[in-house]
């Protein structure tokens, strides 16, 4: 019964989806007040149905039903009621669905709470909204039904890869979806505006709590994600330049460039043309980074099914979306008024210059990603890694980090250059301290490390001086906000220079009682033990990390084996242990056991050993930026400015 | 006019930006972006020396040898039709074993060894890269070089 409801709820949501768009077209059309009225309650009746849907679906997954395809392919009536729940959205249509479910829930949000647009531009996004719901209803529907019954029961399910069996990773696709998908409607404003020509500081303020939420739920899935695989995958990286980590990352570019134009437009009704084309490229980037995904056409943990029919649908799917949404641009954009004029020199002039670097990386963060798949089509393959990535994309980092120590300190329309100097001072010396700290004291240091580590001790005094001679208490939160957020990213800078530019590594076959050395720490290797875990059985190392002072810790790396389900192979994987530290983490893994050197004695272990100097600044840094932009969303949330009138109000009535 | 002007050059700025992107990621990709080759296509001297590779094979029977210092190994990837020595230092996969295929980062030395600097098992489920697919799984093993 649960199916069948949970399948009839999607096909009232997508109707609802359907009158949405039609009565919107009809209103813009004719002007048709009655219609228009309808669609607000079907947005939200749409979003409600859509997410109820989901609901059962995890239900079904909660009751281990088997006769449903998708539990009995996704699930066990044995796995820990976590992953249950998970196992809904860890997979194609689950997360097909999971996609729909926020797609309909924000176009409810914004049909319940928007008041600041005129009644048109808000029909007509919403309206673009359920357009975009339609297609992947049809999609969902029509290819990748969630709810499909099996004709036989099976006794139990397929069970879900092992490796997936993170609480970390419950949570890390939802998170990511949520800002893939939020950005969505960031999408609709930008189509809904150009349809009405409502393009200027309203449609600008009704964007923004929107661009930075969906930012805030990139940033800290990608923190998140990144962290996972440092500690999950045991090769001590934070960041791989996996092509599925690339998809992630270019719309968190696509959105953090909009975020900043977006305020121009709010703010100083400049950049119009610009901040609705950012809108649309951002979502455009998501649907592009599920296509890549979803499609096959690359093939990781992240990608579920190679399905040439899929992949063709979701191509079509976004090829009608993205080209729709850049015709209506082309023959609107002419009609966009010039915006308000502004001197290179101003605050305006270095969000431009932001802008157009972050839009530089990320088209050559795409390139990057596509160029193998360009490639392997006409014949080649090629494979493109960290030192491309790396080579690109750091310098310009750095020189984005140069403009963000300006931009904050610079005044709208029309600064001075020369007084920009003496706002700078402090920052400079901080600069010049670090960088004159490490030539003299640290060693040997790389060229882009050493500027990393420059220019983050610049960006952190700088991003503070907002603040100077400020009455703390009267600051509004978005200039917290963007303080908090720039800080953040000297933090993370500054993590990410020091740790490649003073990691220490050892790879060693030790030998129980065997000591090694790593950066100032003394690790005695005591041997290793068998142990169970609940679902798979390990060896695990014991190691004594003594620090100079004599404080002493221990480690326990493992090596675990999970045993194959139904005749499929066992899988193993290494366990890191990891030593946290006020200045940075001692990484620990356990290796093969080898035989001794002379075969008599008792068997060697490898181990691996880092030593990552400030490399959990890198995750606290993209903690801090998604901190600074919440604090900015609250501070621009309309449901705030509605309390403050309210309570101004108030006071005024007490006054008189 | 001054506001027309400040447009022009803005606007050749971020023209000059674009160009000067293109011609970084251009370069850059030439430089960086490795070639997947087999052992018989290297052994057809479409390898050049020292240059970033990724090398796929299956490691052929009884070929790897651990070193004494307990964490190097050697083995012989082959396509079938040709063999490459191949040395790593570190932890390999888990499913990194004899007769079965596996993907190596890493570049040629003059004398015909592939160092590597990372290398992937097939199957391994948190990470395969696209070129794996595409090999034969009945790809016969050469005899140990």
């Amino acid at each position: 019964m649960i199916a069948e409801l949970g399948l009839a709820l999607l096909w009232i949501a997508a109707a609802l989806a359907c009158l949405s768009l039609v009565a919107g077209i009809v209103y813009i059309r004719t002007g048709n007040n009655d219609l228009a009225a309808l669609v607000r309650p079907a947005s939200v009746a749409q979003g409600v149905l859509t997410a109820a849907a989901f609901g059962l679906l995890i239900m079904l997954f909660v009751r281990s039903d088997m006769s449903v395809e998708l539990v009995a392919r996704n699930s066990h009536s044995l796995k820990p009621m976590l992953f249950k729940v998970a196992g809904a959205w860890g997979n194609h249509e689950g997360s097909m669905l999971l996609w729909l479910t926020i797609l309909g829930v924000s176009g409810a949000l914004v049909a319940l709470f928007e008041r600041r647009l005129r009644n048109d531009t808000l029909v007509a996004t919403l309206a673009a909204q359920a357009a975009l719901s339609l297609g992947f209803f049809a999609f969902l529907l029509f290819s990748s039904n969630p709810f499909n019954r099996l004709p036989v029961a099976p006794p139990d399910g397929q069970g879900l890869n092992p490796l997936l069996q993170d609480p970390g990773l419950a949570f890390h696709p939802p998170t990511l979806y949520v800002g893939y998908v939020g950005i969505s409607v960031a999408f609709s404003f930008a189509v809904g505006a150009l349809i009405t020509r409502e393009i200027g500081p309203a449609f600008a303020r009704a964007m923004r709590p929107w661009v930075l939420g969906s930012w805030i739920f990139l940033t800290l899935g990608i923190t998140a994600g990144s962290y996972w695989a440092y500690y999950e995958l045991g090769w001590g990286g934070w960041w791989f330049w996996d092509p599925v980590e690339n998809v992630s990352l270019i719309p968190w570019l696509a959105g953090a460039a909009l975020l900043h134009s977006v305020s121009v437009t709010a703010t100083r009704n400049a950049l119009r043309a610009w901040t609705v084309m950012l809108a649309v490229i951002a979502f455009s980037m998501s649907m592009v980074g599920t296509f890549i995904v979803r499609s096959g056409l690359l093939t990781s943990v992240h990608s579920f099914a190679v399905d040439p029919e899929r992949g063709t649908f979701l191509l079509v799917l976004m090829a009608v979306y993205i080209g729709g949404a850049l015709t209506l641009f082309a023959f609107r954009a002419g009609s966009v008024a010039e915006g308000k004029k502004f001197a290179l020199m101003s605050r305006e002039g270095s969000l431009v210059i932001n802008n157009l670097l972050l839009t530089t990386i990320l088209a050559l963060v795409l390139l990057g990603t596509l160029y193998p798949i360009i490639a392997e089509a006409m014949g080649e393959k090629i494979s493109v890694g960290p030192p491309y990535y790396n080579k690109v994309a750091g310098p310009l980092a750095l020189i984005l980090c140069l403009v963000m120590v300006a931009g904050p300190l610079l005044s709208w329309r029309k600064d001075d250059g020369k007084k920009l100097w003496t706002r700078l001072p402090a920052a400079i010396l901080a600069g010049a301290a670090v960088l004159f700290g490490l030539v003299l004291f640290g060693g040997k240091v790389g060229v882009l490390p050493l500027l990393g580590m420059t220019v983050a001790g610049i960006v952190a005094v700088a991003s503070l001086a907002p603040l100077w001679k400020r009455n703390l208490r009267r600051t509004p939160l978005p200039t917290w906000g963007m303080v908090i957020a720039h800080f953040g990213v000297a933090v993370a800078l500054a993590g990410m220079a020091a740790e490649s530019a003073f990691i220490k590594e050892r790879l060693v076959a030790a030998a129980p009682g065997e000591t090694v050395k790593v950066d100032d720490f003394t690790v005695k290797f005591t041997g290793v033990s068998p142990i169970a875990g609940p679902n798979y059985t390990a060896i695990r190392g014991t190691l004594i990390a003594t620090t100079p002072s004599g404080a002493s810790f221990t480690l326990h790396p493992e090596a675990r084996t999970f045993p194959g389900l139904m005749g499929t192979a066992p899988t193993e994987t290494n366990e890191a242990a990891l030593l946290t530290r006020p200045g940075g983490q001692l990484y620990a893994v356990l290796g093969q056991p080898v035989p001794s050197a002379d075969g008599s004695s008792a068997d060697r272990y490898q181990l691996r050993l880092w030593w990552k100097p400030l490399v959990w600044w890198i995750w606290l840094g993209g903690a801090l930026i998604a901190i600074g932009a919440a604090l900015s969303m609250l501070g621009r949330a309309q449901l705030l400015e509605i309390w403050r009138a309210r309570r101004a109000r108030k006071a005024q009535e007490r006054f008189a | 006019m001054k506001a027309k002007h400040q447009r022009l050059i803005l606007a050749a700025v971020a023209l000059c930006g674009v160009a000067g992107a293109g011609v970084l990621g251009a370069s850059a990709l030439r430089d960086e972006a490795a070639y997947f080759r087999t052992p018989a296509e290297i052994k057809a001297g479409q390898a050049v020396v020292g240059e970033p590779m990724r090398l796929g094979g299956m490691v052929a029977a009884g070929s790897i040898q651990r070193q004494s210092d307990g964490v190097t190994i050697r083995f012989v990837a082959t396509d079938g039709k040709a063999s490459i020595p191949v040395q790593f230092t570190g932890i390999v996969p888990d499913l990194f074993a004899e007769n079965s295929g596996m993907v190596a980062d890493g570049r040629m030395l003059a004398d015909g060894t592939f160092v590597a600097d990372r290398i992937l098992a097939k199957h391994d489920e948190r990470y395969m890269p696209p070129q794996m697919g595409d090999m034969p799984k009945n790809m016969k093993v050469a005899p140990k070089v």
